[in-house]
């Protein structure tokens, strides 16, 4: 199996090694960068372009590695012991399989993605290693060892909220998810909006690479946020020349809440709109 | 071979262990990559390195590992002239251009180059005569010489592996802080002392089992979560000498803030005094007096005070000595106030520990706070939970 990008991403050369090093190996991949640069879309996109299915297991603050691999469900067991449901003599009807039971017993290989590992709390990763590294775990309510039959293709992001362990790096590949450059981000344009025309492109580029180089902006915008405005430039049909009116200073980028999310960013950029027209008269 | 690249990375400071140079191993074995060095370079950078912050040592130790294999001896001497012609017009507006020629000429620039491009033999970084990187010549690139001629480096510049390390995209992201947020948090788990405390809102299993059991109908129970029901107060000092200390405190703060529910903080500048405040910027107008905070905060606190206690003694043990106004009492009275209320309290510094015996101040404070300060390092933070946990 080899992972040479899509049609529907485009993957940096390293990008691509990494994953190939990972499903060759059957290790983890751990992928980080900034919000909006495709770190989930990664996983999805690998699942498609080698065609096997996606498990997806989204982490929440309150997530617990447990629930990853099974949940026994005491209380339906507790109600049909009451109501003298037959099933209840058997513990099985009652275990819950997570998504890495799920990843571990498919009958062919998965791509598992394991989404903002940040989010959980601090030992969660912890929790996982054994599971992560050896593909297997135990269930201690029937006793029986559950082992990978084809070792998944797992995939980890990371926002960086919180540092994960050594120990839980060590098992991993990692790869950092670079800004793209203007080449690249052009080539990641063209792959969302093929008709889009080249001089609103290029414009739009411009204004984008732009506001991202505003000194002391909170959050930066991101591909993610470079598509949604485009959709919405496309939507509104705004001309280019809107973009294009070479003194800059006088206007703010149309639809900029696309590009800035921050209440506090869009008074800093009006500010140094303002001051720069200010200089500029 | 590769382990002297091991050895080299280690050398450099870098987290690598054994098993992720065996993974490495591994992968080489599988054919994972082929016989390119650029292949090579991004893989075992995905294999051996786990932060980006890391980035920027592990393209310095690679290059110069690599700087053997690498660099063919004589690589930038066989650039054609034209090409560095057109580079140059690329690179340079018509005032330098116009300066150049001031200075000599183009053709004699030009001649210059060529000339050292063929005494040169190798790949050359700094110095300020040779072709290379980093240096002060007219001739290179990331150099400082106004009428510099950029060789490489141009806007669309074909991806070759030496010039990806070479760029060293993660200079800024490289930080040595031995003191990451997880770290701190970890220490702070010292501090944590469950209870079940509010609603119950948990299933609680054990309970419901054996209370089913013994009334012989469905009894459930509910039992409030297990949560860190530590109480912790924490006075910053803020401004002045400390601004040397912000990105620790930031850190410090943002972990403590996590950890604990029921986290307070003040800020107050270089010593406590009458007053403390919450919110920097109307720390004139929205002040509470320390004496509402000793009422306030039962003596189950435990009060935390993060300064570098760096100032003049007078501040601390004479009335009106506070650099701001006029204090009644001095600072050591409000010290041994709290030292009297709230029993678990304790002293944390930024300032290195070998330095405290030199200032007077810290000296006075560190005897106030009956010797219970402690650095902010790793292990002086685990000493100071642990006599908070006691």
């Amino acid at each position: 199996m080899r992972f040479n990008g899509s049609d529907e991403y485009v993957s940096t050369d390293d990008l691509t090694l990494a994953v190939n090093a990972a499903i060759q190996l059957q290790r983890p991949l751990l992928v980080k960068g900034e919000p909006g640069t495709g770190k989930t879309m990664l996983a999805v996109q690998v699942a498609k372009a080698l065609g096997v299915p996606l498990l997806e297991w989204h982490i929440k603050s309150t997530t617990k590695a447990q629930q990853g691999l099974y949940e026994y469900d005491a209380v339906s067991r507790l109600r049909d012991s009451q109501l003298g449901d037959p099933r209840v003599h058997d513990i099985h009807n009652y275990i819950v399989k997570g998504m890495l039971w799920q990843a571990f017993s498919a009958d062919s290989p998965v791509v598992l993605l394991i989404d903002e590992v940040d989010k959980a709390d601090i030992e969660f990763p912890n929790d996982l290693l054994r599971e992560l590294d050896r593909m297997e775990f135990y269930v201690y309510e029937t006793r029986e060892l559950v082992k990978a039959k084809h070792r998944p293709i797992v995939f980890i992001t990371s926002n960086n909220e919180k540092e994960l362990p050594d120990a839980f790096l060590r098992r991993c590949f990692f790869h950092y998810i670079r800004f793209p450059d203007k080449e690249t981000m052009e080539k990641i344009v063209g792959v969302h909006f093929p008709e889009l025309k080249k001089t609103l492109l290029r414009e739009a580029m411009d204004v984008f690479f732009e506001v991202r180089e505003v000194p002391g902006l909170k959050k930066k915008p991101s591909t993610s946020e470079l598509l949604d405005w485009l959709k919405l430039l496309l939507a509104e049909d705004i001309p280019t020349d809107a973009l294009r009116s070479k003194d800059r200073k006088t206007i703010i980028p149309p639809l900029h809440g696309a590009l800035l999310k921050n209440e506090q960013d869009v008074h800093l950029f009006e500010r140094l709109v303002f001051m720069t027209r200010a200089k500029g008269a | 071979m590769l382990i002297d690249f091991f050895l080299k990375l280690k050398s450099h400071k870098l987290p690598v262990s054994i098993k992720e140079y065996l993974t490495l191993l591994e992968a080489m074995g599988k054919g994972v990559i082929g016989p390119s060095v650029d292949d090579f370079y991004y893989l075992s950078r995905a294999a051996l390195v786990k932060d980006e912050a890391n980035f920027d040592k592990f393209d310095r130790a690679f290059a110069e590992f690599w700087e053997g294999v690498e660099t063919i001896p004589g690589i930038e001497a066989q650039i054609p002239l034209e090409w560095l012609l057109k580079q140059v017009e690329l690179t340079l507006t018509e005032e330098e251009k116009k300066q150049i020629e001031a200075l000599g000429g183009w053709e004699k620039l030009m001649e210059t180059l060529k000339q050292r491009l063929e005494e040169q033999k190798g790949r050359h970084q700094g110095g300020s005569k040779w072709i290379g990187t980093g240096g002060t010549s007219p001739f290179g690139a990331y150099g400082y010489n106004p009428e510099g001629i950029r060789i490489g480096q141009d806007r669309s510049r074909n991806r070759s592996a030496v010039k990806v390390w070479d760029q060293r995209e993660y200079r800024n992201l490289d930080d040595s802080v031995e003191l990451g947020t997880r770290n701190i948090k970890v220490a702070l788990r010292r501090l944590r002392r469950f209870a079940r405390e509010g609603a119950p809102d948990e299933f609680d299993l054990e309970n419901t089992i054996s209370s089913t059991a013994r009334k012989a109908y469905l009894d459930i129970h509910m039992r409030p979560e297990r949560r860190n029901t530590v109480k912790v107060l924490m006075l910053m000092d803020i401004g002045g000498t400390m601004d040397d200390h912000i990105k620790l405190a930031e850190e410090l703060f943002s972990a403590a803030k996590t950890e604990f529910k029921h986290l307070e903080f003040y800020y107050f500048h270089n010593c406590l005094y009458d007053f403390v405040w919450k919110d920097n910027r109307r720390r004139h107008s929205e002040r509470t007096r320390t004496w509402d905070l000793l009422h306030k905060y039962g003596h189950d606190y435990k009060v935390v005070f993060v300064g570098d206690a760096t100032m003049s003694p007078y501040e601390i043990l004479q009335p009106g000595g506070s650099i701001e106004y006029f204090n009644e009492e001095p600072g050591a009275v409000w010290i041994k106030r709290f030292m009297d209320v709230y029993p678990k309290c304790i002293w944390l510094n930024p300032e290195p520990e070998e330095i405290w015996g030199y200032r007077q101040s810290i000296q006075v404070l560190k005897e106030l706070m009956n010797g219970r300060m402690y650095p902010t390092t790793l292990s002086g933070l685990e000493r100071a939970m642990k006599v908070l946990a006691k």
